[in-house]
């Protein structure tokens, strides 16, 4: 990518706000073959990704399975270590600090998962896990340590009761509520939500998502919620940005990507999940072929393959990412 | 599950909704005589197909009705096919326990099969086995197979919750075109209310075990009369809802060994009374093909005239 492309890609909104800026992510994962293992190609998962997320706010990252955007995720908390691109937060490069200099970091940042039961410990009870944060944090006094692990599940609106129990006696919901009464205990200003309602049940999943924009209203937290949902990400999100194939192709405020999508992508995506509204049939389109995969992807649009309105200068040049309206960037020719 | 009644006409697709654990795939299940027993026990009712009880077949007469007539498609087709077969020894094996024919015309009926589901270059295909394929073709496979002996009744248990939305439209629409040709009839198992929307006829919904509400797709959705139905449409999440809090569904799904007495929603329902607690309320029918088991609203929209229903919010 040449400079003058790149100084497009950034600055997506630059405000005072911002609490994290990714700029230029890549991670590139090898793939070994043959007797001697040798490198034989490269997976994009995540190929130049740019984001910022003000402080309070919710971005939303949207994409089917295998297009990176739990790698994006990982790679915020350096979870994974990327291989280029800078992760601004609140200002400071955090991309180059070693394990030892994030550890101060690691309390600002919290991720929940998708399945919140492998990551709780089944051996150990509920408040021993909240309790764990606290010590990290450097709470000494036992007796706070408990008071506030009894705080922090009742604002997750589990019963004090819980602390004493262990994982396994909770349903998906529940443990749910525990990650995120975990996450809090460190007191965060940002968490990674990865895919954190996929797995629950849909009376359940309401409980969490209102759960979600409550302590966001009462602590100030800002999110990166990653999902395939489009119906969740859209009720949840400040901004949106869609990724296909390690790349953003959309990014918008939540309303203007939903009421005025451009990319055909994002098109395709909202046809292909609409509202549950028996009235909208036959409102739809269907996108042909699979979701192509990231391993050595083609030369130009990585969603040429697929995409309804594709012409030969897509299949040539790398595309940049366009700002069509004041706040809203496509990756695609036409805008 | 616990009395359940369910009708599929010729040529409609019927949507079973519900959530984990309420049921759905049980009843598929014992509609094909597929429940072990032990430790499952088919306790009572009937299953009629072109008017004969499936329940009393001998498990002979059930294997002429089983893939023939009455064909099923499963969520997960990685487990569903064998890794090490090819596609087309399994497609063949759907065609050749059921009829008898020379293997010229099963190859030329795979392929076809494969051309029907929408399967690119579908000679090449039948020797690749299943890894080869994508999630996405995997399912048509699947979907091939259970095509393969002309069933008149396809029961597909959650066929799309797998694949990505892009992937889960195409299927979808295979479905609606399939149907098209051939006037089968699909019975639709899934816990996903915006694809209910697009494709059922008719909708039954599930919880614990028990039917709690019937009635045309467009009635369930415009005017659902079960708390249990108005609650799960009104705690969805959508981009032009933001901002306002979510209805939520207070407590747990009940787990299916501990259900509650009565009717099983009531420790989650606003409107419970006390007979609520310890009768299991019966089926009332509005007169026009919607049935609900909720007796309290029942008669409140008795007294307020048959006027609209949305009592949440």
């Amino acid at each position: 990518m040449n400079s003058g492309m790149k100084q497009e890609v950034v600055g997506i909104n630059s405000s005072n706000n911002t609490l994290l800026r990714v700029e230029g992510l890549k991670k590139y994962f090898p793939v070994h073959r043959g007797f001697l293992q040798r490198v034989a190609g490269w997976i994009k998962a995540v190929d130049g990704v740019d984001l910022d997320i003000e402080q309070g706010s919710t971005l939303g990252l949207v994409g089917e399975s295998g297009c990176g955007k739990s790698t994006v995720g990982r790679s915020i908390l350096k979870l994974i270590e990327p291989d280029e691109g800078k992760i601004m937060y609140g200002g400071r490069d955090i991309s180059g600090l070693s394990r030892h200099e994030m550890k101060p970091l690691r309390s600002e940042m919290q991720i929940i998962f998708q399945d919140p039961f492998g990551s709780l410990n089944p051996r150990m009870t509920i408040g021993a896990s909240i309790d764990e944060g606290l010590r990290t944090r450097g709470v000494r006094h036992r007796a706070k340590r408990t008071k506030r692990v009894e705080e922090l599940l009742e604002m997750v609106g589990m019963a004090t009761g819980a602390a004493d129990r262990y994982p396994h006696e909770f349903s998906g919901g529940q443990r749910q509520r525990i990650g995120i009464a975990r996450a809090l205990s460190v007191e965060p200003s940002l968490i990674v939500c990865d895919e954190p309602i996929s797995a629950l049940d849909v009376s359940i999943q309401a409980q969490i998502i209102n759960l979600l924009n409550e302590l966001q209203a009462q602590l100030g937290l800002s999110y990166l919620f990653i999902s395939h949902d489009l119906n969740v990400v859209g009720y949840l999100s400040d901004a949106v940005a869609v990724m296909y194939l390690g790349q953003i192709m959309e990014y918008a405020p939540a309303q203007e990507l939903y009421e005025k999508p451009l990319h055909p992508y994002t098109l395709a995506l909202l046809s292909a999940a609409p509202r549950p509204e028996p009235d909208d049939r036959g409102k739809w389109t269907t996108l042909p072929g699979d979701v192509p995969s990231p391993f050595n992807p083609p030369p130009g649009c990585k969603f040429q393959g697929r995409c309804p309105v594709v012409e030969d200068r897509c299949r040539e040049a790398e595309i940049s990412f366009y700002e069509a309206t004041e706040g809203h960037k496509v990756r695609c020719w036409k805008f | 599950m616990d009395g359940v009644n369910c009708e599929v006409a010729q040529g409609q697709t019927v949507c079973l909704v519900g959530e984990s654990g309420c049921g759905k795939t049980v009843s598929a299940l014992t509609i094909l005589g597929l429940i072990p027993q032990p430790p499952g026990d088919v306790v009572g009712g009937r299953v009629l197909f072109e008017g004969q009880n499936l329940l009393d077949m001998t498990e002979n007469e059930m294997q002429q009705v089983r893939g023939n007539r009455i064909a099923i498609v499963f969520q997960e087709p990685m487990t569903s096919l064998n890794p090490v077969f090819t596609i087309g020894d399994q497609i063949a094996e759907a065609i050749i326990v059921h009829e008898n024919v020379s293997p010229v015309e099963t190859r030329a009926r795979c392929v076809h099969l494969l051309t029907d589901v929408g399967i690119a270059a579908p000679e090449e295909r039948l020797k690749d086995y299943p890894h080869q394929l994508s999630g996405g073709q995997r399912q048509r496979v699947m979907i091939a197979m259970a095509l393969a002996c002309h069933p008149e009744l396809v029961i597909a248990d959650e066929p799309t919750t797998a694949l990505d939305v892009t992937v889960q439209a195409q299927i979808l629409n295979l479905f609606a075109a399939l149907q098209k040709k051939r006037g089968m009839s699909l019975l639709y198992i899934t816990h996903d209310l915006s694809v209910v929307a697009r494709i059922a006829d008719r909708i039954y919904v599930m919880y614990a075990g028990i039917i709690v509400e019937q009635a045309g797709a467009r009635d369930i959705f415009h005017h659902p009369y079960h708390p249990y139905t108005q609650g799960l449409l009104a705690s969805l999440p959508a981009s032009d809802n933001r901002g306002k809090k979510l209805h939520s569904i207070r407590g747990q799904v009940p787990d299916p060994a501990y259900k509650p007495s009565g009717c099983p929603f009531h420790p989650r329902c606003d409107f419970a009374v006390a007979s609520c607690h310890d009768t299991l309320p019966e089926m009332c029918d509005d007169g026009k093909g919607h049935l609900s088991r909720c007796p309290v609203l029942h008669e409140l929209r008795h007294e307020t005239g048959g006027g609209r229903d949305q009592f949440i919010q």
